[in-house]
C-alpha cells in the first residue's frame, strides 16, 4: 500500500484494481471505486485549492455535490474540464487534475495577497470601488476578471460523444438512499413502471457512508437485495451517476446520466454523457439531505470538514482523514464519526459540543469509550494555515481558551434536507423549528418528499416514508398491485435536539468565519449588508454573492439565512429563502446539445435535384431549412461573374433552375372558390380552369403576410403556392381560418410541397427547348396558365410564367421522377447552350423587373398599397385584413411605399437596409439627428442593365420619382434618384407579368 | 423484449395517398372500403391493415392509405372514382415521404433518443401509429409488428438527415449485438 | 414543458402544439361597420390574465386540429381542454 492513510481494510473500493492518476504533475495512486477527493485523502492530500475572492488554501469539506472547495480542473492533451467536483469525479487510470486559482502554484499564490487585504474588501467592494470614473469600468472589469474566475474553458472543440433520451414512467424515484430504494421497490412490486435516478456510482445513498443495520444485517446487505430485486424486474430503469437537474411543469424532469469522466477514454462507444428528459407520472423525492456546516473564524481551513464526509471516507473508502480528530457539533449525529473513525483505530482528540448538554446515547457511547466530551462550548478559532493544527475553544460561559492539538475537525451543525426539485417544482417551504432548516409544506399535485428530503431524520421513518410514498404514487397512477406496509427493524438510539441558533460565533471574535466557502463570504459580509439595507434574501444574495457560485450555497444558504434573521432581530420563519431554480448542478453544453451537433445541428432539407447541383459545383444557401444553389460559379468565378453569367442566359437563352422548395398546398371543395378569394386580397374566383394568377395574402392587420400564384385545377380545385419559407405557415394558416372561423366551409387543404418537384426553364429560348419534349401544344398556352401533360414522358403540371419577368415555364412533376426530367431537359437544352441559375440570379432577375421578393420588400409593416398593388385588390369581396385596409394609419399618404433607386456611380451597389435622407450629411458628427426617411430593400448589379439597381421603401413612394435622397453608407452620403420599381421593359412591351 | 439485433432499414418511398372525408358518413365508409378493401379507422392513432395495404389514421377527417402492391395513380384514381360526389378529397402524395424501419430489441431506445412518445407497449401497441417529431423533424411512426418494427414516415426532403440522424442513434448498440443501419 | 392533453390524440409535449393565442375572441360581423378604435380593439387588446385563461392550441406536429385550453397562467395546471366554437367551461377549481 503506498497511500499513507489508506487503511488496511474495509470500504467499497476495489483493492484489485489499483490506478494511478496525477495532480498537480504529481503521481499518486488509488483504487478504482475510489473517487478524486478519496483518493487524495489517501494520500494526505488535503490542500485542493484556492478560493475565489481571497485566495485562501482550501481543502475537501464535503463528499459529493456539496462539495465548494474541492473543484478541479481536469485535462488530457488539449481537452481541458474546469470546475470538476473532487468529491464526484470516478477515480480511472492515468487521470490528470490540476487545482485552480493559484498562481504560480497551489503552495505559494501571490493571490493570497488578497487574503491579506481583505479587511478592506467587503461585500459590495467592487460596486463601490469601480464606480467611478464609470468610463474607466472596462479597464477595472478585464484587471478583475483576470483575478477572478475558477479554471480554465476549453479552446478545442469539445471530441466527445453526448445524447438525450426521452423516457417515461409511472413512477420516478429521485435518490437511492435508503427512502428512495424503499419508494422503488413498493411502486415496483406494484407493477409500475419506475425509473430510479441517483447521482451516485452505486445505490445506498448515505448508508454507503454509515455502518448502520436494517433487518438485523448490514444497511448495505439490505440495499444490494433491493437492487437486485429492482434490477430483476422488466418495468424498472436503474440509472447510476444520474444526477435529476431539473424540476418542470408537469412532470417533466431533466438529468444528466455519466458514462465517462472529462478525459477518460471511451472503450465502448457510449456517450460521455446522456441528458435524461423524463416525464413521470408521479415524482417521488428522496434526494436526502446535505450536512450543514458549523461558522467559527477561520473555519474554512483544510483539515476542516464535513463530520458525515470525515466518516463516510473512512467507511465507505477505507481513508483516513486525520490521525488525531476532534468533533465539532450542534447536534448528536456527528458523534457517529467519533465512534466510526474510533472504531477504525483513528485517534479522537476530542467531541466539541456547542449545546449545553449531551446526553443522548451516542455521547454515552462515546464517553464509554473513553473520549472525551466537552459541552457548552464555542469555537474561538483555529490554528494552522494550510492545514489545520489545532481547535481553539472556550466555554460558552467564558473563562479560559483551550487549545486541541489536531489534524482534522469534522464539524456538524445538523443536516438539509436536499428541498432542491421540490422547490423547483413550485414546492412551498416552511422553515423547522426543531431541525433548524426549511422542509417543504406538505405535497405538491403528483409530487412528494421522502426521508431526509423531508426532514425525517431516521433511518426507520426514511424507509416508512419511502415504502408509503411508493405505494401511494402506484395507486394513484390506477394500479391495482398491493404491497405491504413494511416495518423493518433498524438500530437507532435515541437523538437530543439539534441546538441550531448557537452555531455562529459571537461578533466579537473576529478572524474571518465563513458562511460561503465557494465565494468566500463571511458572517462580517452579511451582517454588513444588512446594515446597508440589502436585508432581504433575494438583495442580500446578490449583494453579498452568497449562494452563487457553482455549488448554489448547498452548504451555506441556510447559515446565510439564519445570519440574516438574527441580524434583523427576527425569528427564521419570517424569512422566506430564495426559490431553487434549475439546473440542480450544471449541465455541461454538450449534454444540452445532446447528438444534435456538426451535421446534425439541425434538419437540413434538399431538393430531388441536390446532388446535381452539388456536382456542378454549386455554392448553397440555407432557406429556412431548405439547401437551395444560390449559384454555379466556374473554376475562379466570383459569384458576381457567376450571377451576371446566369443572369445572361435567362434574359438572352434558356437556363434551368430548381424551384422545389416553393411550397405547394392542394385546396379542393365545393367551397374552395369562397375560400380561395378569402384568402387572398386579389380576387381569384374569376379564373378560368387552367389560369394562374399571382396574388398577397394579408394577414388580419391587413400587412402582406405571404404571395404566390393560385392556379385553379377544377371547378372546386385549385393549387396554392406560396414562398420557400411561408410554406408550413401558410399550410396552417390556412387550416386555422377553416377550423376557426370558417368551419362551415366546405374545403380541404393539403399540403402537396414535397410530392412535387419543381423545375423552372426561363428565358427566349425556353418553348424551343420544351415545345418538342411535351405531348401538348405549348404555343397555345397563354401567359399565366396550366396545363397537365407528359414532359419527356415524366406526368406533370406545366405552368407558362415566370418570376423573372421574361418568357419562361415551371413544371412541376413528382418527386421521384425529378432528378431523371432534370437531367433530360438539360441535356436536351446543351444545344441551347442552358446553364443553371441559383437563388441569387433569381433575385436579381425579379428585382429587375420590380417584382417584390416578401422578406426583402415586405417585414411585417407592408401593406399591399405600400408596394403599390392597390388596383389589384378586389375591394367588392370579403378577404382577410380588408377592413384593416381602411385604418386611418394605413390610408396616411407619407407611408413608405415602394420605389426604385439608382446610384450616379453604375458600379455602385447599396447595401440592402441602408437608411434613406433627405439631406445629405457630411459626416456622423453632424450636429442635428436627421430624418430617415426609408431604407433599401433589395439591391443589386445587375448585367442586362448594365449598372446596379436597388429597390426601397421610401416615404410619399412614387410622389417623389425623380428626386435625389441620399443612402447613409460606412458613414458618407452616397446620392441616389427616386424611379418607378421597374428597370426591365419599362415600357411594358412584353406580356409576361 | 425479443433478443433480435437493433438495425435501420431504408425502404424508399411508398404508395401514399391522402385521404380527407367525413367517418361519421357511411357512404364515405362504404366507397372506401370498396377502393381499398379497408374502412378508415376512427380511433385517433390505429390503423386497419390487409396484407401489405393500410390505411393510418393522422387526424379525425384524414388519413393516409399506404400500399406496398399498388402504384400510387391507380390507387388514387380508383379511390377518386369510389368517393365522387360526396364531399372528400384523395390527393396521391406518394414521393412525399420516405419510410425508414427501426426494428430489433433496441428499437425504442434508438427512438426514444430524438422523440418524446411513449412507446412502451403498455402506452403503444402493435398496429398503432403516431405523428409526432423526431429529431425536430416531422415523424409519422407505425408500429408494423411486435418484433418490434417500427416504420418512420418522414418527408422526402429530411430523408437523408433522418438517416444520418438514426445512423448515430443506433451506434451504441451495433457494438453490442451486431446490428445494421444503412 | 407542458403536457398538453390533444382531445384526439391524448397527452403530448407542449413542442408538438403552437399556441394560438387569447380564445374566445369573436371576429366582428361586419367589420366594416367598426370604427377604427373598435377594430383596433379586436386586432390588439387582448386580456392577458393572471391566473385561469382560455388559449386556443393547435396540435402543430400530430393532428393538426385546433382546440380550446382552459390554463391557469400562474400554477400552469391545465383545467380541461375542449372544442373550437364550444363555450368555456365554467368549472370549478378541478
Amino acid at each position: 500500500m503506498t497511500e499513507r492513510n489508506r487503511l488496511e481494510a474495509g470500504g467499497r473500493i476495489d483493492r484489485s484494481h489499483p490506478l494511478e492518476f496525477r495532480f498537480d504533475g504529481r503521481s499518486l495512486t488509488g483504487y478504482r471505486g475510489d473517487t478524486l477527493a478519496s483518493a487524495l485523502l489517501a494520500n494526505g492530500v488535503h490542500l485542493v485549492g484556492r478560493s475565489f475572492k481571497y485566495h485562501r488554501p482550501r481543502g475537501v469539506l464535503g463528499i459529493g455535490a456539496e462539495e465548494p472547495n474541492a473543484l478541479v480542473q481536469v485535462a488530457r492533451g488539449a481537452q481541458t474540464e474546469p470546475n470538476v467536483r473532487a468529491t464526484q469525479l470516478m477515480l480511472y487510470e492515468g487521470l490528470e487534475a490540476s487545482s485552480q486559482n493559484r498562481w504560480p502554484s497551489l503552495a505559494v499564490d501571490l493571490g493570497g495577497l488578497a487574503d491579506l487585504a481583505s479587511s478592506w474588501m467587503p461585500a459590495g467592494f467592487y460596486y463601490k470601488t469601480f464606480m467611478w470614473p464609470a468610463r474607466l469600468w472596462p479597464f477595472y472589469e478585464r484587471a478583475i476578471r483576470r483575478m477572478a474566475g475558477l479554471g480554465r474553458a476549453p479552446a478545442a472543440a469539445d471530441p466527445d460523444d453526448y445524447d438525450h433520451m426521452h423516457a417515461h414512467c409511472d413512477v420516478l424515484v429521485v435518490g437511492a438512499g435508503a427512502a428512495g430504494l424503499a419508494a422503488a421497490l413498493a411502486a415496483a412490486r406494484c407493477g409500475a413502471r419506475v425509473i430510479l435516478a441517483d447521482d451516485q456510482s452505486e445505490a445506498g445513498g448515505q448508508l454507503l457512508g454509515e455502518r448502520y443495520e436494517i433487518g438485523g444485517r448490514s444497511a448495505l446487505a439490505w440495499v444490494s437485495g433491493a437492487m437486485a430485486e429492482l434490477r430483476a424486474m422488466s418495468e424498472v430503469r436503474v440509472l447510476q451517476r444520474t444526477t435529476i437537474t431539473g424540476h418542470y411543469d408537469h412532470g417533466y424532469l431533466i438529468g444528466c446520466q455519466v458514462f465517462r469522466e472529462p478525459g477518460q477514454p471511451d472503450p465502448v462507444g457510449v456517450p460521455r454523457q446522456r441528458l435524461w428528459k423524463i416525464r413521470a407520472r408521479r415524482t417521488v423525492i428522496a434526494a436526502g439531505s446535505i450536512e450543514r456546516p458549523l461558522v467559527f473564524p477561520d473555519n474554512d481551513r483544510p483539515g476542516i470538514m464535513l463530520a458525515f464526509a470525515a466518516r463516510a471516507y473512512c467507511n465507505r473508502y477505507g481513508v483516513r482523514s486525520g490521525s488525531r480528530v476532534v468533533v465539532v457539533t450542534a447536534c448528536d449525529d456527528a458523534y457517529r464519526t467519533a465512534l466510526d473513525l474510533a472504531a477504525a483505530g483513528v485517534g479522537i482528540a476530542a467531541v466539541v459540543d456547542l449545546r449545553p448538554s449531551g446526553s443522548g446515547h451516542l455521547p454515552r457511547q462515546v464517553r464509554a469509550r473513553g473520549i472525551e466530551v466537552l459541552i457548552g462550548q464555542r469555537i474561538v478559532g483555529v490554528r494552522g494555515r494550510a492545514r489545520v493544527e489545532a481547535l481553539r475553544t472556550q466555554s460558552s460561559a467564558g473563562g479560559a481558551i483551550r487549545e486541541i492539538a489536531c489534524d482534522l475537525v469534522a464539524m456538524s451543525a445538523g443536516w438539509i434536507p436536499s428541498v432542491h426539485l421540490f422547490s423547483q417544482a413550485r414546492g412551498e417551504l416552511q422553515f423547522d423549528e426543531r431541525l433548524g432548516v426549511f422542509v417543504p409544506l406538505g405535497r405538491l399535485e403528483n409530487v412528494v418528499c421522502v426521508g431526509a428530503a423531508r426532514g425525517t431524520a431516521s433511518l426507520r421513518g426514511a424507509l416508512q416514508d419511502g415504502f408509503f410514498a411508493g405505494q401511494v404514487a402506484a395507486q394513484a397512477c390506477g394500479l391495482a398491485g398491493r404491497e405491504e406496509a413494511q416495518d423493518i427493524a433498524t438500530v437507532e438510539p435515541e437523538e437530543a435536539p439539534l441546538d441550531w441558533r448557537g452555531i455562529f460565533g459571537a461578533a466579537s471574535l473576529g478572524g474571518r468565519q465563513f458562511v460561503d466557502f465557494q465565494n468566500d463570504v463571511t458572517v462580517d459580509d452579511v451582517r454588513l449588508a444588512v446594515r446597508e439595507g440589502y436585508d432581504a434574501p433575494e438583495h442580500l444574495k446578490r449583494y453579498t454573492t452568497a449562494g452563487m457560485g457553482v455549488d448554489q450555497g448547498r452548504t451555506g444558504n441556510i447559515n446565510v439565512l439564519a445570519l440574516l434573521a438574527e441580524a434583523r432581530a427576527e425569528a427564521m420563519t419570517t424569512i422566506a429563502p430564495t426559490t431553487f431554480r434549475p439546473p440542480y448542478q450544471a449541465l455541461s453544453f454538450g449534454a444540452i446539445a445532446g447528438a444534435l451537433v456538426g451535421p446534425l445541428h439541425a434538419p437540413t432539407r434538399k431538393t430531388p435535384m441536390h446532388d446535381w447541383h452539388a456536382g456542378r459545383g454549386a455554392v448553397f444557401e440555407n432557406v429556412g431549412q431548405w439547401k437551395r444553389p444560390r449559384h454555379y460559379p466556374s473554376a475562379g468565378e466570383t459569384l458576381q461573374a457567376a450571377v451576371d453569367r446566369e443572369c445572361l442566359a435567362v434574359r438572352r437563352g434558356v437556363a434551368i433552375a430548381d424551384v422545389s422548395t416553393l411550397g405547394n398546398i392542394d385546396v379542393q371543395g365545393p367551397d374552395a372558390e369562397a375560400f380561395i378569394d378569402r384568402i387572398y386580397c386579389t380576387r381569384m374566383s374569376a379564373l378560368g380552369i387552367g389560369r394562374c394568377r399571382y396574388g398577397l395574402m394579408l394577414r388580419q392587420d391587413g400587412m402582406i403576410f405571404d404571395d404566390g400564384i393560385a392556379a385553379r385545377l377544377g371547378e372546386q380545385h385549385y393549387l396554392v403556392s406560396t414562398t420557400t419559407a411561408g410554406a408550413a405557415s401558410v399550410f396552417a394558416w390556412m387550416e386555422e381560418w377553416l377550423q376557426t372561423e370558417w368551419p362551415d366551409l366546405r374545403v380541404y387543404c393539403t399540403s402537396v410541397t414535397e410530392h412535387y418537384a419543381q423545375i423552372a426553364l426561363s428565358g427566349p429560348r425556353s418553348l424551343e427547348l420544351l415545345g418538342p419534349l411535351v405531348d401538348i401544344e405549348l404555343d397555345a398556352m397563354p401567359f399565366m396558365s396550366m396545363r397537365e401533360a407528359r414532359v419527356a414522358g415524366v406526368p406533370a403540371r406545366v405552368f407558362r410564367l415566370s418570376y423573372t419577368g421574361g418568357p419562361g415555364f415551371e413544371i412541376a412533376v413528382p418527386a421521384g421522377r425529378a432528378y431523371e426530367l432534370w437531367t433530360t431537359l438539360f441535356g436536351a437544352g446543351e444545344r441551347f447552350g442552358i446553364i443553371a441559375y441559383g437563388t441569387e440570379a433569381m433575385h436579381v432577375l425579379r428585382a429587375e423587373r420590380g417584382f417584390i421578393m416578401v422578406g426583402h420588400e415586405t417585414d411585417g409593416s407592408v401593406t399591399p398599397g405600400d408596394l403599390g398593388f392597390e388596383g389589384r385588390l378586389a375591394m367588392d369581396k370579403p378577404f382577410i385584413g380588408k377592413r384593416s385596409l381602411r385604418r386611418a394609419d394605413l390610408l396616411r399618404l407619407d407611408r413608405k411605399r415602394l420605389v426604385g433607386l439608382l446610384t450616379q456611380a453604375p458600379d455602385c451597389v447599396l447595401p440592402e437596409g441602408a437608411q434613406l435622407l433627405d439631406e445629405p450629411i457630411d459626416s456622423p458628427q453632424s450636429a442635428a439627428p436627421v430624418a430617415m426617411i426609408g431604407h433599401v430593400t433589395s439591391s443589386y448589379f445587375s448585367a442586362h442593365c448594365a449598372r446596379s439597381i436597388a429597390l426601397g421603401l421610401v416615404r410619399g413612394g412614387q410622389a417623389r420619382l425623380g428626386d435625389t435622397l441620399y443612402a447613409w453608407v460606412d458613414g458618407r452620403a452616397i446620392e441616389v434618384t427616386v424611379t418607378a420599381p421597374r428597370f426591365l421593359d419599362a415600357a411594358g412591351k412584353y406580356a409576361y407579368g | 423484449m425479443s433478443g433480435e439485433r437493433t438495425a435501420i432499414v431504408e425502404r424508399g418511398s411508398r404508395t401514399s395517398i391522402v385521404v380527407r372525408g367525413d367517418a361519421r358518413d357511411v357512404r364515405f365508409v362504404r366507397a372506401m372500403a370498396a377502393a381499398t378493401g379497408l374502412e378508415p379507422p376512427v380511433a385517433p392513432g390505429t390503423t386497419a391493415h390487409h396484407l401489405l395495404d393500410a390505411v393510418l389514421w393522422l387526424g379525425p377527417d384524414e388519413w393516409l392509405v399506404v400500399s406496398e402492391t399498388q402504384p400510387g395513380h391507380a390507387l388514387a384514381s380508383r379511390m377518386q372514382q369510389a368517393l365522387q360526389g360526396l364531399h372528400a378529397a384523395v390527393i396521391d402524395v406518394s414521393d412525399a415521404r420516405v419510410v425508414y424501419a427501426v426494428t430489433g430489441a433496441h428499437a425504442r431506445d434508438v427512438l426514444a433518443k430524438g422523440c418524446a412518445l411513449d412507446l412502451h407497449p403498455r402506452a403503444f401497441s402493435l398496429g398503432q401509429c403516431a405523428s409526432s417529431l423526431l429529431a425536430e423533424v416531422p415523424v409519422l411512426i407505425h408500429q408494423r409488428s411486435a418484433e418490434p418494427c417500427f416504420e418512420l414516415y418522414v418527408a422526402r426532403s429530411v430523408g437523408e438527415y433522418v438517416r444520418a440522424w438514426l445512423r448515430a442513434a443506433v451506434r451504441e448498440h451495433l457494438h453490442a449485438s451486431g446490428g445494421s443501419s444503412p | 414543458m407542458l403536457l398538453i392533453p390533444c382531445p384526439w390524440c391524448g397527452p403530448r409535449d407542449e413542442t408538438e402544439f403552437t399556441c394560438g393565442g387569447e380564445a374566445h375572441i369573436v371576429t366582428p360581423r361586419a367589420p366594416e361597420d367598426l370604427d377604427d378604435e373598435a377594430w383596433g380593439e379586436f386586432l390588439y387588446l387582448r386580456t392577458n390574465p393572471k391566473g385561469r385563461c382560455a388559449e386556443r392550441w393547435v396540435h402543430t406536429h400530430g393532428c393538426r386540429r385546433w382546440f380550446n385550453v382552459l390554463r391557469d397562467t400562474v400554477t400552469e395546471r391545465i383545467l380541461t381542454v375542449y372544442e373550437v366554437g364550444a363555450r368555456p367551461p365554467q368549472a370549478g377549481d378541478d
